[in-house]
């Protein structure tokens, strides 16, 4: 299994039959492939509607994805306006959401919209979806192309929001903040608590119930 | 009143063009995007602009196409990453470009249009954001203010319109256009279909007509 397919399965783990879930571009969208038997979630979308669905037959005016990609619709799908949207995004009203990250720290803090002198795409909705969600699961490879860590002790590049990552899971290791403490609570197959130290540089406590990641 | 009503044409919209005007336009990624008005802007030659809205779009579509032109003295938008001239002109110093988290920005547009001197965010405290901005802490709560916006022209686009100037929105081409519906000296929505009053269900109107200077109805470019 390569490691987006591991990560994504494992982050579907982490949504509950009835959650309100934003999903951010690119990995997150394949979290909905990997539900459990059972569990129905409703996707919100930032451009302003709740029932996003994968595309079934021709696109249709006027529905596209955050990604600006068209897209289904849920029986029972809503539209608003931006305003509405992101009132709903920061006032708690959208149980989890997963996004992707570049950096995470031992803090809770997330950089994941900018790399100064090189990409500045804008934050979009990143920063109300981090801030104002009810669960922040960052999804992301454990570390750069080059190997260089991606949990670090300090983020270096420009935040999206401080302190508010609930839960990082990486091709590696599924990490929660408890009681704002960085703590490992899974290890993927056959990876061992060295390895993982060995590509993190953010100060972590293994978990007394830390565990294999299930498949 | 006949369907005529605030039916204007694409030319006669077009004195309400001004160089250095702030412009309000509606739309995510072009989905919202008056894309007719917007080619009007371009053929008119004003220049010294000010645009607000979501995001510069995508090669061909959405208002990157006046970006492109050299017609845009700053951009106040939450995502440029598909524009790639966008982001080159504000790395080159050519353009100024203020990038504000989304919902910052759909807050701030309302603000301008329903008589608010701003309102308080939790979005982007510990952020670059946060930078020259006042902060309040209320209730052990950290947050920012943020200000009004507003311009001198919105430029909307609808599915459906009365004469009375009543607006329906198509799905998620709605976005950003009820809050500018509000927000700016001038309104004109482009529309697919202009109705006589009476002929839109009241209750599926989103955006009263009284906000709506001028209608134009939509032509292929």
């Amino acid at each position: 299994m390569d490691a987006k397919t591991l990560i994504a399965r494992r982050c579907a783990l982490e949504l509950h039959d009835g959650d309100v879930v934003n999903l951010g571009i690119g990995l997150p969208t394949l979290i909905p492939n990997f539900l459990q038997p059972g569990v129905t979630i409703t996707l919100q979308s930032e451009n302003g509607f709740l029932g996003l669905a994968p595309l079934t037959g021709e696109p249709l005016p006027g529905l596209v994805n955050a990604g600006g990609k068209p897209c289904g619709m849920d029986p029972g799908i809503s539209f608003f306006d931006s305003a509405l949207s992101f009132a709903l995004i920061r006032g708690g009203h959208v149980d989890a959401t997963v996004l992707g990250g570049l950096q995470v720290d031992q803090d809770g803090n997330l950089a994941n919209w900018m790399v100064p002198g090189k990409m500045v795409p804008g934050m979009g909705g990143a920063m109300d979806l981090v801030t104002g969600a009810r669960r922040v699961i960052i999804a992301m490879e454990h570390c750069t192309r080059d190997g260089g860590a991606k949990l670090l002790k300090r983020c270096d590049l420009p935040l999206t929001a401080a302190g508010k990552v609930n839960t990082v899971v990486t091709e590696l290791a599924l990490f929660r903040f408890l009681d704002g403490v960085l703590t490992l609570m899974e290890t993927a197959p056959g990876v061992t608590v060295e390895d993982i130290r060995a590509r993190t540089e953010a100060a972590f406590v293994v978990s007394p119930e830390c565990r294999p990641m299930p498949a | 009143m006949s369907t005529q009503g605030k039916r204007i044409s694409y030319a006669e919209l077009r004195p309400r063009f001004r160089d250095g005007m702030t412009i309000l336009f509606g739309g995510f990624m072009a989905f919202g995007t008056p894309e007719g008005i917007v080619y009007e802007l371009l053929a008119s030659g004003v220049k010294d602009l000010t645009l607000i809205g979501n995001d510069t779009g995508s090669g061909g579509s959405g208002v990157g196409a006046l970006v492109e032109a050299r017609r845009v003295r700053k951009v106040i938008a939450s995502h440029i990453g598909l524009h790639p001239e966008t982001g080159r002109q504000m790395m080159a110093g050519e353009m100024e470009v203020e990038l504000v988290p989304q919902g910052t920005l759909a807050e701030r547009i309302r603000c301008g249009g329903a008589g608010l001197g701003g309102v308080l965010t939790p979005t982007g405290v510990g952020t670059v954001v946060e930078e020259g901005k006042l902060k309040l802490t209320l209730d052990g709560v950290e947050y920012l203010v943020e200000r009004p916006l507003r311009a001198d022209l919105a430029i909307l686009k609808a599915h459906r319109a009365d004469a009375k100037g009543n607006l329906v929105y198509q799905r998620a081409a709605r976005n950003f256009n009820p809050m500018m519906a509000m927000a700016a000296d001038f309104v004109v929505a482009e529309v697919g279909e202009i109705v006589e009053a009476g002929a839109l269900d009241p209750e599926a109107i989103v955006t009263p007509g009284i906000l709506v200077d001028a209608l134009i109805l939509a032509e292929e470019h």
